[in-house]
């Protein structure tokens, strides 16, 4: 049970919350303090607008524990628009419709269940873009 | 810095081994390696190993191993650096040796996985990517491969089957180790219809959940000329880690192992050879994918192009650069801390002439790499067989 450690992330996980590096204009997600592209410190917060596309993808079948329950479970690595890659799982979708450059969008959703009495984590998913 | 030599091996079986603790399982590997020095004791003990302490309930490893093997007084620490935990131990023991800190060292590698439940030791082998932000999210270890091996497919327009060489030569080089943990022939057949684990990986391009431990014995060079037992001696000639970002999403180019390419070619430069003089190279083949990717990163192949080298039968024990010749991660099994050290005891039986059925015409220039997570800590060593 990491209670102080979930709240610790929780701008990240609920609302894609990142920071821009003010020397090279890089996005950075998740917030680490230093640019990953500059290596000059990068604290001014930025908010990802949660729109992306799918680097790639697959289907977890041996779950770890807390996920067991939703195997099996599409996962991806998502590009998103501002630049950051990140990994998260696919949802609301049909998984033999996945493909490589899938347009994706943020949701909030359940991510784990750590047994009777732990936590319930949420945070991000993606799913297909809807029209706009 | 000393030159540091290679004077004593030893290994357990490789297996689902119920009736053999975490412990013993050190003090055999390293009892059959003091063996095969000669000594009786030594400076010091490192200890590869990433999961004691999640899946035995079991850390301060080391001076247990130390206490349990008869090494009581001596230094003793365990090194983790996941899945190259083994390789990272091997490193601070040359450092150790090389520094002239120490005179005889013992490196084991010793990995204890089939006691826990499937998800549970699933959970801990995620622990070599990012809790927060890679299996917070449900990625399991196969999963990331997963979804590298499934972009590298669209990049180069290459079919799952076309991964096939690398399992089936782990597997039919396996049937000549009595210590491997299969040995069973594969076919082409067979690898199309194993089942998935996560697509497009199946369970024949995925490295066993096993035990085993191995363990090396390291002196200064010229002290081990004068010590000599009759034995080729075998020089460390490179010995170099490098690192990459943690989580595979951070890369610019997730298709290519950054940490492979400057491990490996720091240690060209140290051990002044090019990848052409390597006799045979005992890679990291956890999945298919990170033998394809090891290979282009380390100056094998061109990007894109392991494949083909695979296909073409160079990789084979009779080929231009055997791999993983007594049956690599695949087939020999992945311990995951003991890994390293295992690649490095089967470098010096090809180097020494001792690796039985599987003895190599030409072995004289060995290389091992050692890969930690989906390719985020990778260690690169270089033997040579000293006449």
């Amino acid at each position: 049970m990491h209670i102080a450690r979930n709240w610790r992330i929780k701008k990240q996980r609920y609302s894609l919350h990142g920071e821009i590096c003010h020397h090279c204009g890089a996005h950075v997600f998740p917030p680490r303090d230093v640019c990953p592209e500059c290596a000059k410190p990068a604290y001014d917060p930025a908010q990802l607008s949660g729109l992306g596309e799918v680097y790639s993808f697959t289907t977890v079948y041996n779950a770890p524990e807390g996920f067991q329950t939703q195997a099996p479970y599409p996962l991806a690595l998502i590009k998103l628009e501002e630049g950051p890659m990140l990994t998260a799982q696919l949802t609301d979708v049909d998984p033999d419709r996945v493909e490589i450059g899938m347009e994706v969008e943020m949701v909030t959703r359940k991510l784990s269940v750590e047994g009777d009495e732990g936590l319930i984590n949420y945070g991000y998913k993606f799913r297909p873009r809807m029209a706009a | 810095m000393r030159d540091v030599a290679i004077v004593g091996i030893g290994q357990t079986p490789v297996g689902e081994l119920w009736n053999q603790s975490l412990r013993h399982l050190g003090h055999d590997a390293i009892h059959a390696a003091m063996a095969d020095a000669g000594i009786e004791t030594a400076d010091a003990l490192y200890v590869g190993n990433m999961l004691s302490g999640e899946l035995s309930g079991q850390e301060h490893l080391a001076t247990l191993i130390a206490d349990f093997t008869g090494l009581r007084g001596i230094e003793a620490a365990k090194i983790e650096a996941a899945c190259a935990s083994g390789a990272a131990a091997m490193r601070v023991g040359v450092l150790a040796v090389a520094s002239g800190m120490a005179d005889t060292v013992i490196v084991t590698g010793v990995e204890k996985m089939t006691d826990t439940l499937p998800a549970e030791t699933t959970a801990g082998l995620a622990m070599a990517a990012d809790q927060d932000y890679e299996a917070a999210e449900g990625a399991t270890f196969v999963a990331l491969n997963a979804m590298i091996m499934r972009r590298y497919m669209y990049e180069y327009g290459v079919t799952k089957v076309d991964f096939a060489p690398f399992p089936i030569i782990a597997h039919e080089n396996a049937l000549g180790n009595p210590n491997a943990m299969f040995h069973l022939k594969l076919t082409p057949e067979r690898y199309e219809k194993a089942p998935a684990v996560a697509p497009p990986i199946n369970i024949m391009d995925s490295s066993p959940i096993c035990d085993g431990a191995a363990a090396v014995v390291l002196m200064p060079y010229e002290q081990a000329r004068e010590f000599g037992r009759g034995k080729r001696l075998v020089r460390v000639a490179a010995s170099v880690s490098a690192t990459d970002t943690l989580a595979v999403h951070d890369r610019h180019d997730p298709l290519w192992l950054e940490a492979a390419y400057i491990s490996s070619h720091k240690a060209y430069t140290l051990a002044g050879v090019t990848p052409n003089d390597i006799d045979f190279f005992e890679l990291h083949d956890a999945f298919s994918i990170m033998a394809a990717l090891s290979l282009e990163a380390s100056g094998f192949a061109p990007r894109g192009k392991a494949l083909e080298l695979a296909a073409s039968g160079a990789l084979a024990r009779d080929g231009r650069l055997p791999i993983n010749t007594m049956g690599g991660l695949k087939a020999r099994g992945h311990p995951v801390g003991a890994t390293g050290v295992y690649q490095i005891v089967e470098a010096v039986m090809q180097l020494r002439g001792e690796a039985g059925a599987n003895q190599l015409d030409h072995a004289h220039i060995a290389m091992t790499q050692n890969i930690g997570g989906s390719g985020a800590t990778i260690l690169t060593h270089i033997l040579i067989g000293e006449s």
